[in-house]
């Protein structure tokens, strides 16, 4: 009896492997958001998280199309048909929401760092990606809008609000250490000019943190150990957990179309 | 001739209207680009407000359907991200429509940057400026959330984007 795969193989030149990183950051984030919808704390919350997930998806279909037409694939085939190992994600965005505290601390950790992002890479000297971070960039202000606002709410909020802020926090500072790094393909785009400098937005992200957890009373973790593998494809046991559900359908029918 | 059937492509396609805002076509939204009419074959190249706005696939179903309606079969039709699309391209009638429908039209640029920006959206019922926004998030990725603090009335408000 022959194996039969329904995986396929990507050829990840630099370009492809961070349109795919930046891609699948929005995918997996906007997936666990989706997880909220018909659960928040209140309805105003629900549709803000859906928007927002809306937003992201809306972004990695953006992205996974660029990179499609990159390697000879199309966006379907690069988000269905890829395992977890293939996933380029930040792991911070695989992990589970928690409660609503802990996913509002996620959403600002994240959404700190990846604003400034789109906003450099609107000069970047690959005018596709030039155009798709001018749209993701209004996007993603207004989603640091909104996770500051509910961070200092929750945090300068009643004692227990304030405890799971903090704790949703210390769970996930060791993950933002990813954010920022940088290997030899990244490199090589950051030296042409096509992608941002991580490195350089370090300061702007962290003096953003320290401004928001004041008004917050909110108190920075400490720097240490932090974890690493998302962007090479070691993902936390929580990746392909969603990957089942999300893939589900075109594993068992690929190319199905409704 | 060449000259009419353009102007007949984008007549039809003109009078498409936003699945979730019905008062609105997609030339009023500013979504609309460009159409242009090439040996019989009509390209229409169309801009998303958001790049998740759901009513994409439908508008750019609803345009081949206008299309075959004035005769016109097997459009294509482009989707643009650049230049990005901004709440400035809602036309002046736009707005007017929109305000009629119960919805606070967006301020003119400017402004939503501050992070804790005051933005203001007067009461589209009874035009009190004294509101107060409820969700960023409304019902559609574009709209938010408000209150009339007057009439005591919510309401939706596009984002100012």
């Amino acid at each position: 009896m022959s194996v039969t795969t329904t995986s396929i193989a990507v050829d990840e030149t630099p370009l492809v492997l961070h349109l795919l990183r930046r891609a699948d950051d929005a995918l997996i984030l906007g997936h666990r958001l989706s997880e909220w919808t018909g659960n928040a704390p209140t309805l105003e919350e629900d549709l803000a998280l859906a928007n927002i997930a809306l937003d992201l998806i809306g972004q990695s279909r953006a992205l996974f199309d660029y990179a499609g037409s990159l390697c000879g694939l199309d966006e379907d085939q690069l988000a269905y048909r890829r395992d977890a190992r293939q996933y380029r994600n930040l792991l911070i965005t695989e992990q589970l929401n928690g409660d609503f505290a802990c996913t509002i601390a996620r959403q600002f950790l994240y959404s700190a760092f990846i604003d400034p992002y789109w906003r450099e890479a609107m000069s970047s000297s690959d005018a596709t990606i030039a155009a798709i971070a001018a749209k993701a960039e209004k996007e993603t202000a207004y989603h640091l809008r909104h996770a500051s606002e509910w961070l200092i709410r929750l945090g300068d909020g009643t004692g227990e609000s304030h405890r799971r802020a903090q704790a949703g926090l210390e769970e996930l500072w060791p993950f933002t250490g990813e954010f920022f790094e940088v290997d030899a393909p990244d490199q090589s785009l950051i030296d042409a000019g096509t992608i941002p400098d991580p490195a350089e937005l370090h300061d702007g992200w962290s003096s953003r943190i320290n401004t928001i957890l004041a008004r917050a009373t909110l108190t920075r973790p400490k720097d240490s150990w932090m974890q690493t593998g998302g962007r090479t494809g070691r993902h936390s046991e929580h990746l392909g957990h969603i990957l089942a559900e999300l893939q589900y359908l075109q594993r068992s029918h690929p190319g199905a179309k409704w | 001739m060449v000259a009419d059937a353009r102007q007949r492509a984008y007549e039809a396609v003109a009078t498409v209207t936003d699945p979730e805002i019905p008062v609105l076509t997609i030339a009023d939204l500013g979504v609309l680009r460009d159409v242009t009419v090439n040996d019989g074959q009509v390209e229409v190249t169309i801009t998303p407000t958001y790049t998740g706005c759901p009513a994409m696939n439908v508008i750019a179903l609803e345009i081949d359907m206008a299309l075959v309606r004035a005769g016109f079969t097997g459009a294509k039709i482009r989707t643009v991200l650049s230049p990005a699309w901004t709440t400035d391209w809602l036309t002046a009638s736009g707005r007017e429509k929109l305000l009629a429908y119960g919805i606070a039209p967006p301020d003119r640029a400017g402004g939503r940057r501050a992070l804790f920006g005051e933005a203001r959206a007067a009461c589209p019922l009874c035009g009190s400026g004294d509101t107060e926004l409820l969700a960023e998030f409304g019902s559609t990725a574009c709209k938010s959330l408000y209150r009339c603090r007057s009439c005591r009335e919510p309401f939706d408000a596009f984002k100012c984007h």
